[in-house]
C-alpha cells in the first residue's frame, strides 16, 4: 500500500520534472505589446475608457440603423413658434431643434463627423509629426536644429489660433478642417518622438548594435524607433480627444463643414446657442457628447501610458 | 609595449592611446592617458582597475564607439596591422561584429527589449555574412546551441525579458561570436550576473576563445575573473597602465602598491569570521594629475616625497622590471608586503 503510494508520488515528481523548463501555455514570445494589452485588460480605468470609445464608434458606424429618424427632416417644424420649441415627446426622446429636427438622431449622426474629423486629423498630424521627429532624431546636427526650430515656431502659435488661420487659408470645407487640426498636432508629435529617440539613441542596446556592426539605418528604424514609440502612441490617443474638441470648437465658431446635410456636434452647439433661453438642454446634449468622447479617449490614453511605461506600473 | 609571442604578430596593438573629454569652457578630462598594450592570437589579456580608471573608455576607443563631440582620441589602435583610429565610419562598421566584437556589462540593457532574440541574432548574420531566411534562422539556432542555451529554437522566438540573466549574456556572446571575430572585448561581462552564472560565462568565454584562437581583452575590476581567465594582466590607474605582468607573476608578487592593495582587499575565506577587510584608502577621486607625480600617491601607504614631480623633477615612467613585467613606481613593494597586508 505504502509502496504504491510512494510509486505514485515518484511518478508525479517525474512528471513535474519533465514539465519543468517547458513553456506552459501559449508557446512563444511575449512581446511588450502583448504584455501591455494584458495589463490594460486588468485596468478598470482602461476598460471604462475603452467601453466609451467603442460605444461611440459603434454608434457612428451604425448611425443609419440606430437613429430613430432622419436627422434632416424638419418633422416638428409646424409646432415651432416664436419663443417656443416643443420639448421631449413621444418619438422624440430628446426633443427637436428650432427647425423641428430630431435631436437624438442628429446627435447619433453627429458622432460620425466628430470621430471622422478627430481620427483623420490625428492620423495626419501623427504621420507628419513622426516624419519630422524621425528626421530630427535620426540625423541630429543641423537637420535637427532646422526641424526643431520649425516645430518651435508652430508650437509658439496657440493651437486654436493656428487652426483658425489654416482653415481660413484653406477655405471652409471638411478637409480644410482636418488639415487645420492636424497642423496643430504636428509639433507635439515631432517633439515627443525626437526627444524619445534621443534618449534611446545612447542606450546600451543601441551601442551594442553598433559594436556588432549593424547599419545606422537599421539601428534607427529597427532598434531606436520601435523603442521610442510608446509615448507617441499615448499622445496619439490623447490627441484624439483634443482633435474632437478642436473640431467642435471650430464648427462652433462657424469655421466647420458648411454642408448642413452632415450634422456635427460643434455646429449643433452653435445653433443651440440661439435658443439657449428657451431650450438650454439643446446645448447640453452635444456638449455632453463631446465631453464624454474626449473623456473616453483620455482615460484610454492615460492607462495606455501606464501600461506601456514600466515606471508607471504600480 | 609588451613583448608578444607568435610569428603572426598581435591581433590588437594599442599604442600611446590617449582619450580626452573636453566640453567647451571646461577643463579637459584625460580618461586614457598614453596606454599601450598588445594582444596575440589566442591570448587573453586583462585590463584591471577600479571604476573610472579608464578601462571601459579604452575599449570603446578601440571599437571606435566613443561619441565624436567633445572627445579627442590620439595614438594608434591597430587590428591585424590595420589602423582603426581615424578610419571611416563605413570601414569601422564593416569591422565591428565581423573582425572585432564586444560583450557589454549589462546583458538586459544590451539587448533591444522590443525585438525577439532571433531577429537580433539574424540581424548580425545578415549584416556580415549575408545570410537570409531559413539559413540564417538555422545558423542562429546553431549559435545559441553552441553557447549552451537549451532549446534554442524556442528561445529565438522569445524576447529578452523572458530570458534569465545568464542566458541573455550567452545570447549576446553568441551574437558577438557569430562571425568568429579575431578580437573580442568583454567589458565586465559578468558584473551583472550572480556568482554561479559568472563562473559558467567565464568558462564559456575561455572555451570559445581557446577553440578559435580569438584574442580576448577582458575588462574587469574583479581579480577573481583575472585569476581564472587571463594570461597577462594590465593594471590601470587614473588612465595609465601602472603594472603589467603575467597572471601568475602578478598574483604571486605584486610590485605596485596599488596592485598590492587590490589583492589585499579581496575578501579571504581563510581570514576567519569578523576579520576586517583591507580596503585601499580613499577613493578614485583622490588622485593627482600624472604631470604632478604618481596619481596614486595620495592613497599610497609607501609613497615618499620623490613620488611627486615637485621633488624628483620628473614624471613616474612605466619601466621594464624584468621577466616580462612593467612597472610605474619608484618604491615598489617587496614581495613580502602583500602577504603581511592580507593578515593584519
Amino acid at each position: 500500500m505504502s509502496a504504491a503510494l510512494g510509486d505514485r508520488r515518484r511518478e508525479k515528481i517525474d512528471a513535474l520534472a519533465a514539465r519543468a523548463g517547458q513553456v506552459p501555455e501559449g508557446e512563444g514570445g511575449v512581446s511588450l505589446t502583448r504584455s501591455a494589452i494584458r495589463r490594460l485588460r486588468r485596468d478598470p480605468v482602461a476598460i471604462i475608457g475603452a467601453v466609451i470609445v467603442v460605444v461611440f464608434v459603434v454608434v457612428a458606424v451604425l448611425a443609419p440603423l440606430l437613429a430613430p429618424r432622419d436627422p434632416l427632416a424638419q418633422t416638428l417644424l409646424g409646432q415651432v413658434r416664436q419663443g417656443f420649441i416643443p420639448g421631449a415627446q413621444d418619438g422624440f426622446p430628446l426633443g427637436v431643434d428650432q427647425l423641428g429636427r430630431d435631436t437624438l438622431s442628429r446627435l447619433i449622426y453627429g458622432s460620425r463627423q466628430s470621430l471622422l474629423i478627430g481620427v483623420v486629423s490625428t492620423v495626419l498630424g501623427l504621420v507628419v509629426g513622426m516624419g519630422l521627429g524621425v528626421l530630427a532624431g535620426a540625423f541630429g546636427g543641423w537637420v535637427d536644429t532646422l526641424v526643431m526650430r520649425f516645430v518651435d515656431i508652430l508650437l509658439s502659435i496657440p493651437g486654436l489660433l493656428m487652426a483658425i488661420s489654416v482653415s481660413v487659408l484653406l477655405g471652409r470645407n471638411q478637409y480644410a478642417l482636418m488639415i487645420a487640426i492636424a497642423v496643430t498636432q504636428v509639433p507635439v508629435f515631432a517633439r515627443l518622438l525626437r526627444g524619445s529617440m534621443l534618449s534611446q539613441r545612447d542606450k546600451d542596446y543601441a551601442v551594442a548594435a553598433r559594436a556588432l556592426g549593424v547599419k545606422r539605418s537599421r539601428i534607427v528604424f529597427g532598434h531606436v524607433l520601435p523603442n521610442s514609440l510608446s509615448p507617441v502612441i499615448v499622445q496619439g490617443t490623447l490627441s484624439l480627444a483634443t482633435a474632437i474638441i478642436e473640431a467642435a470648437a471650430l464648427s462652433f465658431l462657424g469655421l466647420g463643414d458648411p454642408d448642413i446635410s452632415r450634422p456635427e456636434w460643434g455646429a449643433m452647439l452653435a445653433n443651440a446657442q440661439e435658443v439657449l433661453s428657451i431650450r438650454p438642454e439643446l446645448a447640453v446634449y452635444p456638449a455632453l457628447c463631446i465631453i464624454v468622447v474626449a473623456l473616453g479617449f483620455t482615460l484610454l490614453g492615460e492607462s495606455l501610458r501606464e501600461a506601456l511605461d514600466p515606471k508607471f506600473r504600480r | 609595449m609588451s613583448a608578444v609571442g607568435g610569428a603572426a604578430g598581435p591581433v590588437l596593438q594599442v599604442e600611446d592611446l590617449r582619450v580626452r573629454f573636453q566640453r567647451r569652457g571646461e577643463v579637459a578630462t584625460h580618461a586614457v592617458d598614453g596606454v599601450s598594450f598588445a594582444v596575440a592570437p589566442g591570448e587573453t589579456v586583462g585590463l584591471v582597475g577600479e571604476s573610472g580608471c579608464g578601462k571601459s573608455v579604452t575599449s570603446l576607443a578601440t571599437m571606435g564607439l566613443l561619441p565624436k563631440r567633445g572627445v579627442h582620441v590620439s595614438g594608434s589602435v591597430k587590428l591585424d596591422g590595420e589602423e582603426l583610429l581615424g578610419a571611416g565610419d563605413r570601414t569601422l562598421r564593416k569591422l565591428r561584429g565581423k573582425d572585432m566584437a564586444m560583450v557589454f556589462q549589462d546583458p538586459l540593457s544590451s539587448l533591444n527589449p522590443t525585438v525577439t532574440i532571433g531577429t537580433q541574432v539574424v540581424e548580425v548574420l545578415a549584416e556580415h555574412r549575408g545570410m537570409k531566411g531559413d539559413a540564417a534562422r538555422r545558423e542562429a539556432e546553431d549559435l545559441l546551441d553552441r553557447v549552451g542555451i537549451p532549446d534554442p529554437r524556442r528561445r529565438l522566438g522569445e524576447y529578452p525579458h523572458q530570458l534569465s540573466g545568464g542566458m541573455r549574456q550567452r545570447a549576446l556572446i553568441a551574437m558577438s561570436l557569430a562571425c568568429s571575430p579575431r578580437l573580442l572585448i568583454a567589458d565586465e561581462p559578468t558584473t551583472a550576473l550572480d556568482v554561479t552564472i559568472q563562473a559558467q560565462i567565464l568558462e564559456l568565454l575561455r572555451d570559445l576563445v581557446q577553440g578559435s584562437g580569438t584574442a580576448l581583452v577582458m575588462i574587469t575590476h574583479d581579480l577573481g575573473v583575472v585569476a581564472g581567465l587571463c594570461d597577462r594582466v594590465h593594471v590601470m590607474y587614473a588612465g595609465r597602465i601602472i603594472e603589467t605582468a603575467e597572471r601568475r607573476d602578478l598574483f604571486a608578487r605584486p610590485r605596485h602598491p596599488y596592485t598590492g592593495g587590490l589583492l589585499a582587499s579581496v575578501p579571504r575565506l581563510d581570514g576567519g569570521r569578523g576579520a576586517p577587510l583591507t580596503p585601499i584608502r580613499g577613493s578614485a577621486r583622490d588622485t593627482i594629475p600624472w604631470t604632478q607625480g604618481c596619481a596614486f600617491a595620495p592613497r599610497c601607504d609607501v609613497a615618499l616625497d620623490d613620488c611627486l614631480v615637485e621633488v624628483s623633477g620628473s614624471e613616474v615612467e612605466l619601466a621594464d622590471d624584468g621577466a616580462g613585467r612593467q612597472l610605474r613606481c619608484r618604491h615598489p613593494l617587496t614581495p613580502a608586503v602583500p602577504t603581511a597586508g592580507a593578515h593584519p
